[in-house]
């Protein structure tokens, strides 16, 4: 089976992505986080649970 | 396909398995497909109809409009690039966008601008208004389908219809406090449709070699020079009375009405050199002073409303 080998331009570009996405990902994680406390409150971590 | 390095042109992947082409596009080259420069004038009018309509919003979630619309916008720009890759590639002005220079594949992009656009529309739904997501989706449809994959290459009205698509920023960024459209944010859309054949006219003016070799059928290509200066001027008329109405209709004060006439009365005139400059005139430095006054011209009147409203508070704040 062949097999592609990545040039070292195209692993940097590759990481350089990875990076990026990893940095949105975790900014949409606070974002949904902080948004979700505005918007419902603190409270919302203090229901009962039936 | 793929872009060979010599020239910009799409030619049919007959590459080998051991010469597959990855990608080589880093995060830098897929901001470039967000158009970053447009979206600063979208951020800002954005967040000036926001700023303006009434009513109450937490900063943090009118930070999150602001954010949506911003990326909404830069997704149907990285559609418009998928879309236009062929006539970018030959246009001086666009060439060295991420696609026609090879940096980003079309499928990245197209990729990539359907996935900002969904969330950037789901994210305004869920955590703002259902209304401003719909303007937001509406827009990115408006401009990315209507515009790109019909208007452009069919008729010179073109930008004017298409324009609409850049003028409903203010009106998303006013419905995500209200969660309505009243007449106030028809006229901040109305300043910005009105703005843009001008705008767009003196920018094909001088670069009417560029167009025509792209195929566009931009107004100077189709209907001729003179034609287009008469029409850059009475569109500029409109604009500048449309850039007093937020004054006349009474959710702007007379300091801001008086300084809005003023930069629309310097948007006629500029438009008006226009006019009178000679066909011969291949230099067309009255364009090119059109086209950089309208940047300043559009900043400037939304700037003013801001500032309008930010005195207006204040002095609310005083008396109270």
């Amino acid at each position: 089976m062949d097999k592609v080998e990545l040039t070292d331009k195209q692993k940097r570009a590759r990481r350089n992505r990875s990076i990026a996405i990893g940095l949105v990902l975790a900014f949409l994680v606070v974002l949904f986080y902080a948004a979700t406390v505005i918007k419902i409150g603190p409270e919302i971590m203090n229901k009962p649970l039936y | 396909m793929a872009y060979t390095s010599d020239h910009n042109v799409a030619v049919p992947d007959l590459l080998g398995p051991s010469e597959v082409r990855l990608s080589e596009a880093g995060a830098r080259d897929f901001f470039d497909l967000l158009k970053p420069r447009v979206m600063s004038l979208v951020i800002f009018t954005a967040f000036v109809g926001l700023y303006m309509a009434p009513g109450t919003i937490h900063p943090f979630i009118a930070a999150i409009a602001i954010l949506c619309i911003a990326v909404g916008a830069g997704a149907s720009g990285a559609l418009n690039m998928w879309y236009d890759a062929d006539i970018d590639a030959i246009m001086t002005r666009t060439a060295k966008r991420p696609i026609p220079s090879g940096r980003v594949s079309p499928a990245e992009a197209l990729g990539f601008g359907l996935t900002l656009s969904a969330f950037s529309v789901m994210t305004l739904g869920l955590l703002v208004n259902w209304l401003a997501a719909a303007l937001l989706a509406f827009t990115i449809f408006f401009y990315a389908v209507v515009y790109t994959m019909w208007l452009k290459r069919a008729t010179p009205q073109n930008i004017v219809i298409g324009g609409a698509a850049g003028a409903f920023p203010p009106m998303i960024g006013w419905a995500a406090v209200t969660g309505s459209v009243t007449v106030e944010s028809v006229v901040l859309f109305l300043i910005i449709f009105l703005w843009t054949p001008p705008h767009f006219w003196a920018l094909a003016l001088f670069k009417l070699d560029d167009y025509g070799d792209a195929g566009v059928p931009m107004m100077p290509n189709v209907a001729g020079e003179a034609s287009t200066k008469t029409q850059i001027f009475w569109y500029a008329v409109a604009t500048a009375v449309a850039g007093v109405l937020p004054y006349v209709l009474g959710f702007a004060g007379p300091l801001c009405g008086a300084a809005s006439l003023l930069l629309g009365l310097g948007f006629v005139h500029h438009a008006f050199k226009v006019w009178r400059m000679p066909e011969a005139d291949r230099r067309m430095v009255p364009a090119k002073k059109l086209f950089g006054y309208s940047l300043v011209y559009l900043f400037a009147i939304f700037a003013l409303f801001l500032v309008d409203d930010l005195a207006m508070n204040a002095i609310s704040w005083l008396a109270a």
